[in-house]
């Protein structure tokens, strides 16, 4: 199981991914918004979604848990 | 009958236009296609560009000494030195110093990325230009709009729609002037360094840090007091957290309002008559040389740091030295990511992108105390 972090303080912009997909190393899986910037934040392995715990328009901290792969 | 009709065109602004009112018209189109169509800075150029036109209808005396609207807003607002320290203090509101003070060595970096400013200065004044003008065109170099306006206006009035245009055009093109030199300075392998996280940082650190810096700056540094003691009642008001109404008012409805007349009453410096003349063009050419520089400066700065540091910095937060909040920060982060797409660079290109608006405004209080 990991944990995907927010690497900027911003707010969630999109979410790419659902619980249950299947995701591998490098796929987009939430698009933050920062200083009116898209930053794209991409899987760290390969796996499936198991949970989701941010939402759409969520402020986020450096840090904070976004997604859970397992 | 006829006479009437003689009389209603020759009082009317047609017959009076000159061929360089034709022309600042197209400058002022130029300005409106940029900010609607290709929305460059809208904000700003908005309302200089209908400033310029404005200005460039004959017999409207909207400039005319203690008669008209607009030299009302420019006089008060501008030759007063009241506008450009009243958008700090919006600015100040919505700055976070955070990431400045999580690694303070980025001031540095907002200090090297001034350079720009002196060599142009020096420059200007080997093109001909007096000391005055040379040192509000080398502050184009700083990247910042309000800075760039307070200066010109204390040193070369005449020029001041030539600086602050220039400064405000080059500003949104940071995404289009800084990543070709910021490749050619740097390697490949330095464009992937990562740099973790970023050191938390408390509150009362952040509440400390504007009350300290205002006294440091002011005491070294005695004429840049308007624009720093704005700038960081401004982020007091954000980091006490106490005054939730004053931050608002201060980085929304104050600073919206005072950039209209700000806008407005620069533009309408550009009559014809003043802005029609070799040496403008000779603004805008050093003035992006500044910004150039600057960008350059700021990154060998980085690299020189890095010849020091056990961990490593991503030299291209250098290029963040120049004041452009966030555009230059955006644009670092951007190229960053582009090496190495795990490199979230923005948050620390913040540190040297806010001291360099610290560095721009010391420089050109260093620029007043010896010319002024």
């Amino acid at each position: 199981m990991a944990e995907l972090t927010s690497p900027i303080n911003g707010k969630v912009w999109k979410i790419l991914v659902a619980v249950g997909d299947k995701v591998e190393l490098d796929d987009e899986m939430v698009i933050l918004e920062a200083l009116k910037m898209e930053t794209p934040i991409y899987s760290e392995e390969n796996g499936t979604v198991s949970e989701i715990r941010v939402k759409e328009g969520d402020a986020v901290n450096e840090g904070d848990v976004l997604v859970v792969v397992t | 009958m006829f006479r009437i009709l003689e009389d209603l065109v020759l009082s009317s602004g047609l017959v009076n236009l000159t061929p360089g009112n034709l022309v600042m018209w197209l400058v002022a189109f130029t300005l409106f296609y940029l900010a609607i169509k290709k929305q460059y800075e809208p904000l700003l150029l908005l309302p200089i560009g209908f400033g310029i036109l404005i200005v460039n209808l004959p017999l409207t005396f909207l400039m005319e000494p203690e008669q008209g609207l607009v030299w009302f807003f420019y006089h008060y607002g501008i030759e007063k030195d009241i506008i450009p320290p009243l958008v700090f203090l919006g600015l100040g509101a919505m700055i976070d110093f955070g990431p400045l003070i999580a690694n303070p060595k980025t001031l540095l970096l907002g200090a090297g990325a001034q350079v720009g400013l002196y060599v142009t200065f020096f420059a200007a004044i080997l093109l001909g230009f007096d000391l005055k003008e040379a040192a509000s065109i080398g502050i184009i170099g700083g990247a910042d709009g309000p800075t760039t306006i307070y200066l010109g206006s204390k040193l070369a009035p005449h020029m001041l729609g030539a600086t602050a245009v220039s400064a405000y055009a080059y500003m949104a093109l940071v995404p289009i002037i800084q990543p070709p030199i910021m490749r050619l300075l740097t390697t490949e392998a330095e464009r992937k360094i990562e740099m973790g996280k970023i050191r938390p940082v408390s509150r009362l650190q952040k509440i400390v840090f504007p009350i300290i810096t205002a006294m440091i700056v002011m005491l070294l540094a005695p004429p840049s007091a308007p624009l720093i003691s704005m700038l960081m009642m401004g982020n007091l008001f954000k980091e006490s957290g106490v005054v939730e109404r004053l931050t608002n008012a201060s980085s929304n409805e104050l600073i919206n309002i005072v950039t209209i007349f700000q806008g407005l009453a620069v533009g309408a410096t550009m009559t014809a008559a003043v802005f029609l003349n070799p040496k403008v063009l000779l603004v805008f050419c050093l003035g992006l040389f500044a910004f150039c520089v600057s960008t350059a400066s700021g990154l060998l700065m980085a690299k020189f740091m890095n010849l020091f540091l056990k961990v490593k910095i991503n030299p291209l937060i250098g290029a963040a030295g120049v004041s452009a909040v966030p555009m230059a920060a955006r644009c670092v982060h951007k190229v960053g990511s582009e090496a190495n797409r795990r490199n979230y660079l923005l948050m620390h290109a913040m540190g040297p992108n806010v001291a360099g608006v610290i560095g721009t405004v010391v420089a050109a209080a260093i620029f007043l105390k010896n010319l002024g």
